[in-house]
């Protein structure tokens, strides 16, 4: 029967952001019970501040440089963080494994050519028949490759090839909500007994001048390097582009017992919504939302990560819910260390959340001064993402015994 | 009507399809759409959208009879979504809110360049530093455009939609490339069997078709070059098959467990009966050479359904008309079936709809649907010189009458996609 529920359980975390790469760096930074100081370059994209690519070595989960070049980077972080993921659970070179894996991958698009977008634009000032130049050039300029490189769901594609991963491959979209969805799904069709085991993540890069565009249409973007994630009256000061490439290797709890896998954390629940947030709308869905998902009566030995946007009205009105609903649980600003991964955000937050719920000392705070020093080891966790327009999402998971 | 007749062979709930509403090139609704199908009429005509002078490809299947406020892809994509959802719904027997997920098959979503161009046209002279990103840049700095912002969020689309039909939760985007549409019908199959839900909207859409889309997809020689003909351009299965014709379209899957559509009375369309996928891990573009993957996917949806290939009386192929889908279906299909292939009729929407990407899945779904209803094959148009490698009955040229119960609906896709569907006239 289908109505048997099954524990979903995180066996393998595959994370790579402008801290580090892999798991194993990520405890190291955040562990040693001060908040670490973020990677951030205010420089390059200035006036913006982006958490950059770490040094990385694409050849340690992309061997083939065939595959390297068939990609550009959002591609080939995924793909990496993916392989760490896989490789983390002991599912790397386990064909029959893989062969029968799921993947939910959350993606946006890929990379533009900013030089050729360059070229058009400025030539299109010189001409009156824009429309005949645009296919000239698109037809004499873009690389035939760079397609597939931009395609969204090209990323679980190369993920596919390169990981040997093909039980299923679906790619969801929608900025934050992606990220959101894409958990939901897995975690519900484990649960459900429709999976037994599945690849779940996003990939995020935040150098891209293409993706400042979009959020710069609403004067999103931080523009203040030299104020902190947090202001003191609970406003933030705007996004930030965080790198980021998180994915998760989720299992039926049966399904990690039977292979004596190392298990995390479980994946208690994940519930996630969208609509108005005029007047109390907001609050009162993610009221509901933390209700759906058990997320009631934390105490101090609970953490909350808290994947505010940054956006300012909107990240206040979040830390507020979480004063008001968690008020003894110390919240990790994941904005503040990380930045914003739009799609990866979510797996991020949940992939830092297993970090803690595997570790034996407690999680250092994120926004020095702002978050609050935890008590001890984490017993549980509460992961938010509230979309910088849309989508709000809320997980909680535990601390295996 | 027992309790055991609303399950399937694995005690799932059977998940009935209540309501439809598809738009094509050859029309809005399914009146209008069925009718010219099983006349055998193309909906390929010249590109009109865009300048297409000097381009290899100047045809397309685009659909232009729908008004859209601010040309573009979210634009388009939404509306031909809204009126196959009303169409669905209405079918359906049902108002105000939906009350279950929503599952949106959804183009990638960019800016489109008559966007950027205005954008470039506001940058200042003192402002035309570096590269165009960081002049667009400067622009945005000084005031904000939120409906650029909005066109070009992939979440755009099924939000309107949640909030147009009330759907529930967090509408699900997806892409799964060629195959988008059959996964948004999985999804929903999914969900209900999950006991998540008692019904679900499947929506896939598809109104991306510029000229960049188009160049991409030429530069990758996917697209036929036949413009001169351009309704004989897309002729799936023959030998001097070219390429497949861009097209747009939308469809909507108002999909229940059949238990509470029969209590409310509803009027039962058919049975998503079993659904299957399997990714190809061979190359982005290419399919492995032994075609296992497609293979596997077709098996997959049979097994899913519980009944074999020989209960299917009917294929409708993905057929895109280019060289490589279609032998490697053939090889797929003639794998699974047999020889038993010769004897079931495999007929290609494709030829006369072109290929609709993203919304094709769930567009060929609900054609594949009313071949059941109705008792007629739709045709594969333009079979005048049939590639013998390929010795399909396509049903070629006119359509036929015939008894089906069961149907395969196959979509596969770049980056290694496959999604099978297998429906039913009635519970198995």
């Amino acid at each position: 029967m289908t109505d048997k529920r099954h524990e979903v359980v995180v066996t393998g975390i595959g994370l790579v952001t402008s801290l580090g790469v892999g798991r194993q760096a990520h405890h190291d930074a955040l562990m040693g019970g001060t908040a670490p100081v973020a990677n951030a370059d205010s420089e390059r994209f200035a006036p913006y501040t982006v958490h950059p690519l770490p040094e990385i070595d694409w050849s340690a989960q992309i061997p083939r440089r065939g595959d390297q070049r068939q990609m550009e980077n959002w591609q080939r972080l995924g793909v990496y963080a993916a392989g760490l993921a896989l490789d983390d659970a002991g599912f790397k070179d386990d064909l029959e494994a893989c062969s029968s894996m799921d993947m939910i991958v959350a993606a946006g698009g890929g990379e533009r050519d900013t030089t050729v977008d360059t070229l058009i634009v400025e030539e299109g000032r010189k001409r009156n028949d824009r429309e005949q130049l645009l296919n000239e050039k698109l037809t004499t300029e873009l690389r035939p490759t760079l397609f597939l490189a931009q395609l969204s769901n090209l990323l679980a594609g190369n993920i596919s090839i390169v990981h040997k991963v093909t039980g299923s491959s679906r790619t969801v979209m929608g900025e934050e909500g992606a990220g959101i969805s894409a958990i939901e799904i897995a975690h519900a069709r484990i649960a459900a007994g429709q999976s037994t085991h599945s690849l779940v993540g996003g990939a995020y890069i935040a150098e891209r001048l293409d993706m400042m565009m979009v959020l710069e249409a609403v004067q999103g973007l931080g523009k203040t390097p030299d104020r902190p994630f947090w202001n003191a009256d609970g406003t933030a000061n705007g996004m930030n582009f965080g790198t980021s490439g998180a994915f998760l290797v989720l299992e039926s709890l049966e399904h990690a017992t039977a292979r004596g896998a190392h298990v995390y954390a479980r994946l208690d629940a994940v519930a996630a919504d969208r609509g108005l947030r005029d007047g109390e709308r907001l609050e009162q869905r993610l009221i509901r939302l933390s209700e759906d998902a058990g997320a009631t009566g934390t105490g101090a030995d609970s953490v909350v990560f808290c994947g505010a946007s940054g956006f300012p009205e909107l990240s206040a009105r979040e830390r507020s819910f979480l004063k008001a609903r968690f008020p003894d649980a110390p919240v990790r600003t994941i904005g503040a260390l990380f930045g914003h991964s739009l799609e990866a955000q979510f797996p991020t937050g949940l992939a830092l959340a297993c970090l803690a719920l595997d570790a034996d000392a407690a999680i250092s705070p994120f926004a020095a001064g702002e978050d609050a020093a935890a008590t001890g080891a984490a017993q549980s966790a509460i992961v938010t993402t509230i979309g910088h327009i849309r989508g709000e999402g809320i997980a909680r998971l535990s601390r295996m015994p | 009507m027992s309790k055991a007749a609303y399950k399937d062979h694995l005690g799932r709930p059977l998940v009935a399809v209540t309501g439809m509403g598809v738009v094509s090139s050859l029309g809005q609704g399914i009146e209008d759409n069925w009718a010219a199908l099983t006349a055998g009429k193309s909906g390929i005509h010249p590109i009109t959208r865009f300048p297409s002078d000097g381009l290899s490809t100047r045809i397309c299947g685009t659909v232009d009879f729908i008004d859209i406020p601010v040309a573009n892809a979210v634009e388009r994509s939404f509306a031909f979504a809204r009126e196959t959802t009303i169409e669905a719904l209405a079918q359906a027997g049902l108002s105000g809110d939906f009350g279950g997920p929503l599952f949106l098959a959804a183009p990638p979503i960019e800016a489109e360049w008559g966007a950027r161009f205005e954008l470039g046209d506001r940058v200042k002279p003192e402002q035309m530093t570096g590269n165009a990103y960081e002049q667009f840049l400067a622009v945005l700095r000084e005031q904000a455009d939120p409906a650029f912002h909005e066109a070009a969020l992939f979440g755009a689309i099924s939000e309107r939609l949640a909030d147009m039909f009330g759907t529930r939760g967090l509408p699900v985007t997806l892409s799964t490339a060629c195959a988008s549409g059959a996964t948004a019908i999985q999804l929903g199959v999914e969900a209900i069997r999950q006991g998540r839900t008692d019904r679900a909207l499947s929506v896939a859409t598809d109104g991306s078709v510029s000229a960049e889309a188009l160049i991409r997809f030429s530069l990758l020689s996917a697209l036929s070059t036949s413009n001169d003909e351009p309704e004989k351009a897309s002729r799936p299965f023959t030998k001097d098959r070219d390429g497949f014709v861009i097209a747009e379209g939308a469809a909507t899957l108002v999909l229940e467990s059949l238990e509470t559509a029969l209590a409310r009375g509803a009027r039962v369309l058919g049975i998503i009966s079993g659904c299957g996928e399997k990714a190809d891990d061979f190359h982005r573009t290419r399919s492995s050479p032994g075609g296992a993957p497609a293979i596997a996917t077709i098996r997959a949806a049979l097994d899913d359904a519980g009944i074999s290939a020989d209960e299917i009386g009917y294929i409708n192929a993905h057929g895109t008309s280019t060289p490589e889908n279609d032998k490697m279906e053939y090889l797929s299909l003639s794998t699974v079936f047999g020889e038993r292939m010769a004897d079931v009729p495999v007929s290609s929407n494709k030829s006369m709809i072109g290929h609709t990407l993203t919304a094709a899945g769930a567009v060929e779904a609900v054609f594949s649907l009313l071949t059941m209803s109705t008792g007629t094959l739709p045709p594969t148009i333009n079979y005048d010189n049939p590639d013998p490698a390929i010795p399909l009955d396509v049903v070629p040229n006119v359509k036929r009458d015939a008894t089906v119960t069961s149907v395969l609906s196959n979509s596969f896709g770049f980056g290694g996609q496959n999604a099978c569907l297998v429906m039913s006239a009635e519970p198995a």
